[in-house]
Order: C-alpha cells, then structure tokens, then sequence
C-alpha cells in the first residue's frame, strides 16, 4: 500500500475544494462534539448523583421497628416492635457478616445555644461507627464521637456544618462549649460539608451529635428511634437482612418471614435501581449523539461519491496500469477514514475545550463535572471507525467496479 | 504471442446493438512493430482495448502466450495489465498530483515491489527516456514530448511484453511527434512488442505492419514494403 501517496491525493484534494472539505469535516465535528458533550455530561452528572447519594451512605440498611402483620407461636399480629440500643449488640454478636452497625436515638427539639443564640435542632445519640456508615469525615482539626466519649458518657457534641454556622460563623468552633437544653457540651468536630440528597431524618448539617450513653442518661427513653447497619460486603446485604429478621424474630418473638415487623430502608436497592436508570439514560444519550455522527457520516459519503466521480478517469488509468479492485476500494475507504478521523479529532478537541471551560460557568451543583472517561473515548472512536467504513464502503465499491475502459473515457 | 480468433466485440446499448469488431482474427509475434489505422468508429480503439485486457470480447478466443484470457476474472486482467502490458494514451493519462518519479512508480507499487527495487527500476527507466533530472516535477510542469516520454517510462517499467500505444503522437506538433517514435522504433529494435494506434501515413510508414480496419473487420493486413531498415 503506499499510504504517502494517497495522503498526499487526499491533501491535494482538500485543499482544491476547501469550502466542500469544510462542511464535509464540520458534519463530522458536530457529531463528534456531540456524541462526546453527550456522554461526557451525562458521566459527570452521574457521578454527581451517586456522590450525593453516598452522602446518605453508602449500601447502608436503615431500620426502624414495626408492627406485626402475622400471628406467631399464639401471638397476635398487630403488635409493634420497638428496637432497643442492646439489640445492636445483639446483631453484631450473631450475625458475623455485620460490618459496622450503630443506634440512634433522635431528640427531636433539643435547643442548642451558644452565647445568645438558641437554635432548636435535633440531637443525635449514637456511636462512633455512625460516622462510618453515614458517610461522615470531621472538618480539619476535629473528629467524631470516639469510645472514650462512650464509655465515659463525655458531654461531647460534634455539629453539623449549617449548625455550626448558624451559631459561630466563621469564628472556629472546637473546644467551645455549647449548651444542649442547658446542659453544656464540648464541640469535639464540625461536619465536612458533603452533599446528601437523600434522609430519612434531615439533613445532617442541621444536626448535633452526641455519644448514645450521654443520649441515654439525658433523655431517657425505651427505645432507639432507629438503627443503621452494613454488611461486609454489598452481595451480602440480602443475607445480613435475612438474618436480622431471624435473630430479632427469635428475641421478640415475631414470623421472620412477617416483612411488617421491622421496617428496611436497604439503600443499595436505590443504589441498584439508580445504576440500571442512568444506564438506561447514559444509552439514550449516546444513541442521540451517534445519530448526529451518523447524519455527518452520511454527508461524508455523498461527498465520497462526488469524489469518486471526479476521479473517474484517474481510477480508469490505475486500472488500466495494474490496480486490483482491492486497491481501488483500499484507497476509497482509507480516504474516508481520513476524513472521519480529522473531523472526530477536531470534534475530540472543542468537547475537551468545552469541558475544561465549562467550570467557569458554575454549574457543577446541578449537572455535575462533565468528563471524559476512557470508555467514552473508546467508543467514540470505534463509532468514528464504523462509520467511515460504513460511509466509504458504497462509493468505494462503486469506484472498484468501474470498468477501466469506460473510465479511461475522456 | 497473441492469437485471435472470431473475435466479436458488441455493445449492447439496449435499442440498438453495436458491432465494434466483427470476427477478428490476428496473430501477432513476438518483436514486431505495428500500426493500426482505420477511419474513427472503426474499432481501432476497442481492438486495441482487448489486446491490452482492458475490456474482453463478446466471443472468440484471445490467447496471450498460449494463455486464453477472454474468460478471466478482472483481477488477473489486472495482473496481465501489470505485467504484460505497457500502455501509452494520447492524451498521456498522468496523475497530475503525483511527481514524474512517481507516476512512473505506480505500476511497481501495483506490482508488489519493494522500495528499493521499485527505486531501482524508476531510475532506470528515467535515465532511458532521459528525464533522471526532472523526478521531482509535477505533470504540469513538463511540456508535451517530456510528458509522452515519462509516459512510455511508466508503461515499460515492469518490463512488459507488448507496448500498446494508442495515437501516441496526436496531442504533439511533428517534431516532438518524430521524437517519439524514434524511441518506439528504438524499443523495437531492442527486442519489443509494439503496436500503436494512428492516423498519420507518414507515422505508419515507419511501422513493419500495418493494419487496416473498417467497420469493424480487417480490410488490410500487410507488411510494410515502404519501410527497409
């Protein structure tokens, strides 16, 4: 094959008809540039989504106690269930496969304050594994709630970052004391800001956290508002739950097959459903933007059977010295892989341009930061490919099968 | 070396049906140098399109060195083109992109050869015509003769057995014209093949054979009694 000359043909060709090369290559650019803003952005607003999401936590069981909807060993049915901070215990204690499990017991209108400043809030007790599970990383210079806090049932409240704000500004807050209904608390951590766009109790911004064992004794109460747990591993999360109902039916005497008697918010359903919709939507988008490439593509190969029709008489002369088919149709579908590829590396270029601009305008909060994975790249690519082919084959197999007398025609 | 028999060449053109060539027979040997002639419509160009495998007939036989070629796939038509064949149009027929060196190039590429090789004979064939020094030109930028020579470097550069020339001269004034046949007798005289296409009797005059077509039937077939070496 000799690539130079045809690159050479193809350059001369360009530069002879450059307003024809120059809509040819844009049809390609757009496509390009829109398959690529398509996918990028859709990426990035994914990653945007699941980062909120995990905000929550991530894969994360969220249970409440019930009421139940069976009869059980002579037991009525309609009877609630109400956890209690042993049964954590319990759980971790039976069921190996438990990562990290935590109480919480919610005060609903605990008035925080701080000099003049009074907010009603809710407080939190729980243990230091909550932080684990809820995604809860303590801003530079503080922590969250440890086992010495629990053991000692320390008076040490670590803020949510709005709550913080609300009552400091911007002086820093760890180490000051703040009164919760009246009762002073060390600040031990302020919460990093995260997004969260999801809760079942607010969000955790507004909130106090304080150990279960200081909860206990200020608010004394029967029950936990709910407790929060993980498996070790995701594909594990059905079992754990499973368990869970057994370990607990046992304790309190319910069907563990009765789904009433405990409530589950098991977050990797969402987490699931998420995956399978933004899948679902990153192929929408995609399909959208390969239709715009594959209106350029078409507008390639009516200008290949210009081109071929322009060149008859040169093909007539190849023939006539010797060129196969082969050659004939070689130099056709390389010519338009030529083509393809300048206008996909054109439209590589302005997406990439457009995406390291596209901070400037501020908008990562709604629609995420756009990027441009390797897969998108990949498969753009191969999809440039397909479609040079698919668009240079017809006028490439039209120009192979000239006949070289007809051709040479003047 | 080339053997015809009853060939028919017919175009069909769906009303009417043109007989180009009407039970031809030839025979052609090796080194001899002849000329075609014949009123336009004739069927001097399409005799001289299947000798040269660029078009097949509609029947009879066409050996090529004992080979029949009528039947063949258009790929090894392409090959013979290649390999057998050195053609020569009277409007030249250069690619006006490509440089002399690599117009005369083509064929080996076609061939298959190697860059050196392919280097190797393109030299050759450039010093015989002697034009070594204009490799790097482009087409246009050749007079007339200089660009029928590069042509006759390109059709003799894989060495073929039969150079075909249809009307080599008819685009040059007469003295280039003389030029060029001086380097088709030369070629003859060293051994090759060749028959050109023609319409001037002094050019034909200097052929070894001359054969005359009308309607698309030899009406003459003789050798050139004028012409003694």
């Amino acid at each position: 094959m000799h690539l130079w000359l045809f690159l050479r043909q193809i350059f001369r060709d360009m530069r002879s008809q450059k307003l024809r090369t120059l809509l040819t290559i844009f049809g390609i650019v757009w496509g390009t540039t829109a398959v690529i803003l398509l996918l990028a952005f859709g990426q990035g607003l994914y990653r945007s989504q699941v980062k909120a999401m995990h905000g929550l936590g991530e894969y994360i069981v969220i249970m409440w106690g019930g009421k139940t909807a069976k009869t059980f060993q002579g037991l009525p049915k309609g009877r609630r269930i109400g956890l209690r901070e042993e049964d954590t215990e319990l759980l971790r204690s039976q069921i190996k496969q438990i990562a990290y499990i935590s109480p919480e017991r919610t005060r609903w209108n605990a008035a925080v304050s701080y000099g003049k400043k009074v907010f009603v809030v809710q407080v939190v007790g729980t243990n230091p594994e909550f932080a684990l599970l809820r995604s809860i990383v303590a801003d530079r210079g503080g922590r969250f709630i440890n086992h010495l806090d629990m053991e000692n049932k320390e008076r040490a409240i670590f803020l949510g970052n709005d709550l913080k704000e609300d009552l400091f500004g911007e002086e820093e807050a760890i180490g000051k004391i703040v009164l919760v209904d009246r009762v002073p608390f060390t600040i031990v951590g302020v919460l990093k800001e995260k997004p969260q766009d999801s809760s079942y109790s607010g969000r955790d911004e507004n909130k106090g956290f304080i150990p279960y064992t200081t909860c206990a004794s200020m608010y004394p109460a029967k029950y936990l508002n709910n407790m929060v747990f993980k498996a070790e591993s995701p594909h594990l999360t059905e079992y754990v739950k499973k368990r869970v109902y057994e370990v607990l039916g046992k304790k309190y005497k319910f069907d563990p097959e009765d789904d009433e008697a405990l409530s589950m918010w098991d977050t990797s359903e969402m987490e699931a459903f998420f995956n399978a919709f933004f899948g679902g939507f990153q192929l929408f988008l995609g399909i959208l933007g390969a239709l715009t490439l594959i209106v350029g593509g078409i507008g390639v190969s009516n200008i290949m059977n210009v081109v071929v029709e322009e060149r008859t008489r040169e093909i007539g002369i190849k023939m006539a010295l010797g060129a196969k088919k082969r050659f004939v149709l070689l130099q056709f579908i390389f010519e338009t892989l030529v083509i393809t590829f300048i206008g996909g590396g054109i439209g590589f270029i302005i997406s990439y341009g457009i995406i390291q601009v596209f901070p400037v305008f501020k908008a990562e909060e709604y629609v995420g930061t756009p990027e441009i994975s390797v897969m998108v790249a990949v498969a753009v690519t191969c999809l440039l490919g397909l479609i040079g082919l698919f668009s240079g084959f017809f006028p490439a197999r039209r120009a192979a099968n000239l006949n070289p007398v007809e051709a040479l025609r003047p | 070396m080339i053997r015809m028999k009853s060939i028919w060449r017919v175009y069909d053109t769906g009303k009417v049906k043109v007989e180009a060539l009407r039970n031809i027979d030839l025979f052609i040997q090796p080194n001899e140098f002849i000329s075609i002639m014949g009123p336009s419509g004739s069927g001097k160009s399409t005799l001289m399109n299947i000798i040269g495998c660029l078009d097949v007939p509609t029947g009879g036989n066409y050996a090529l060195e004992g080979k029949e070629v009528s039947k063949l796939h258009p790929n090894q038509l392409a090959e013979i083109r290649n390999r057998k064949m050195g053609f020569v149009f009277q409007n030249f027929n250069l690619l006006n992109y490509a440089s002399v060196y690599e117009n005369v190039e083509l064929p080996l590429i076609f061939a298959g050869l190697s860059f050196r090789k392919r280097r190797k004979r393109v030299e050759e064939m450039l010093d015989r015509v002697g034009l070594v020094e204009r490799r790097n030109h482009l087409p246009s930028e050749l007079s007339g003769g200089e660009m029928q020579r590069i042509a006759i470097a390109r059709a003799l550069v894989n060495n073929p057995s039969i150079i075909l020339a249809d009307e080599p001269t008819g685009n040059l004034d007469s003295v280039t014209g003389k030029e060029i046949i001086n380097i088709f007798e030369e070629l003859w005289s060293q051994g090759n093949t060749v028959v050109m296409i023609t319409h001037d009797p002094e050019i034909s005059s200097r052929t070894k054979r001359i054969i005359k077509l009308k309607d698309g039937m030899i009406e003459n077939d003789e050798k050139n009694h004028h012409n003694h070496q």
